[in-house]
């Protein structure tokens, strides 16, 4: 499972890393994580509310920092 | 003031903590009754403590100093957060994605308009302004109506507004409001007349952007609240020191100083004073939580209402970090344009305001 992080650095890109990091251990599946931090592979990926979740391709929240227990269900 | 890296005073949310009771969301249920309670008793409780239990005399300098500071500390800090909490929680169901599908289809000056007021209530961070910028243009948003909406998503928000009303009173909560839509509004419109497209970067108009729509709020309600109160501690956490220091001048102001006297030596009388302001307020960053307790100290020292607003818009406003940012999106020219446009928009409003209170 590939894990996005975007967002151009700030407190709460760093935050959702962070928990995403913990969601995935959680759930106990492999993964890399990836943080995305040049705007225009931003943009290129339909995100336009930092920081975005992206897992395998796909956008999965964007704008704020979901709860450990959301991201969890947003892998699944 | 806040000044911070990456141009973005956005709240980073602390980690959750706790669990059950403090998870579910149950104890703001026992805490709505406890706040009014609290708020109900305040004034007769403050002058207890200041008069009964610190022995101070009513109508003495000091007595009436610490009368003021122990009513209005706890009076604001409550306002603030239970603000902040209403607020933080209707802003989960909106979203900078469901504003730009709103701004999609429309032109004109409506567009501008439409742009402003839903600056006012959409979450905006700064350090997301770059995507933004491009997700708006590129489904067809009017260049204009986009700079509408930066101009108004940081300097008019519903904090600024609430902690205004509960400090100065609804009159200056709303005149600072509907001025601030309009200095967006009219910057906006003019902004798109000039036609300036071709003054973007060019990767703005070349770079493949796909809205992804998914994923843009919160699903359930316990996340949302849980998000709500993230918010609401960051918040308080980071602007407390703030307000008490603009209350503790203030009370001291209070207690000491005749107010005629402030008031002939910082008043409108020295007409400088609004572009001077505004001058030193455009590099500043702060978020309006912030920058209110400042503007209560300009004005408890006599500083002229269309002054210490034109500040509070130029700081919240425009930005040197935000600035740097939008270099990516826009030339030169046309950055140097939207900061001489709007900072020219808060000059006339601080005026306007000087001539007519």
């Amino acid at each position: 499972m590939k894990i996005e992080i975007l967002g151009s650095g700030c407190a709460k890109c760093k935050l959702l890393a962070e928990r995403a990091e913990e969601a995935a251990r959680g759930l106990g599946v492999d993964f890399t994580l990836v943080k995305v931090t040049e705007y225009p592979d931003i943009v290129a990926r339909g995100v336009m509310s930092t920081p975005g979740l992206v897992v395998d391709g796909v956008v999965k929240s964007q704008g704020h920092v979901p709860t450990v227990a959301a991201i969890k269900d947003l892998l699944r | 003031m806040t000044v911070e890296s990456k141009g973005c005073a956005c709240a980073a949310p602390t980690p959750a903590s706790g669990g059950g009771f403090w998870k579910s969301g149950g104890w703001l249920l026992a805490a709505l009754p406890a706040w009014v309670a609290m708020y109900w008793v305040l004034k007769p409780a403050a002058d207890g403590l200041a008069f009964r239990a610190l022995g101070l005399a009513p109508g003495s300098r000091l007595g009436e100093a610490v009368a003021f500071f122990v009513y209005e500390a706890p009076k604001v800090l409550m306002l603030l957060g239970a603000v902040v909490l209403g607020v933080s929680f209707v802003q989960t169901f909106l979203s900078p994605e469901r504003t730009r599908d709103l701004l999609a289809r429309r032109t004109g000056a409506w567009s501008n308009l439409l742009a402003s007021l839903l600056g006012i209530a959409t979450p905006f961070c700064s350090c997301s302004a770059v995507p933004l910028f491009i997700g708006f243009v590129r489904v067809g948003v009017p260049l204009g109506a986009t700079f509408s909406f930066l101009v108004s998503a940081p300097m008019v928000n519903e904090v600024a507004l609430f902690l205004l009303w509960g400090l100065f009173g609804w009159k200056i909560a709303l005149l600072y409001t509907a001025t601030g839509v309009a200095v967006a509004f009219v910057s906006g419109w003019i902004l798109g007349k000039l036609r300036m497209e071709r003054h973007l970067e060019p990767w703005v108009l070349t770079v493949p952007f796909t809205p992804a729509q998914a994923g843009s709020g919160p699903a359930g309600l316990r996340e949302r609240l849980d998000l709500a109160l993230q918010a609401t501690k960051d918040i308080v956490r980071k602007v407390w020191p703030y307000i008490l220091a603009g209350i503790a001048v203030g009370a001291f102001l209070h207690g000491y100083v005749p107010a005629e006297l402030m008031a002939r030596v910082m008043g409108r009388s020295a007409w400088w004073s609004v572009p001077l302001a505004v001058l030193i307020g455009v590099p500043l960053y702060s978020n309006a939580a912030g920058i209110i307790p400042i503007v209560q100290v300009l004005l408890a020292k006599g500083a002229a209402l269309g002054t210490a607003l034109a500040f509070m818009m130029a700081v919240t406003g425009l930005s040197l970090p935000e600035t740097v940012i939008l270099r990516k999106v826009l030339k030169p020219r046309l950055l140097g344009v939207f900061l001489g446009v709007v900072a020219a928009g808060i000059v006339l409003v601080g005026f306007l305001f000087n001539v007519l209170f």
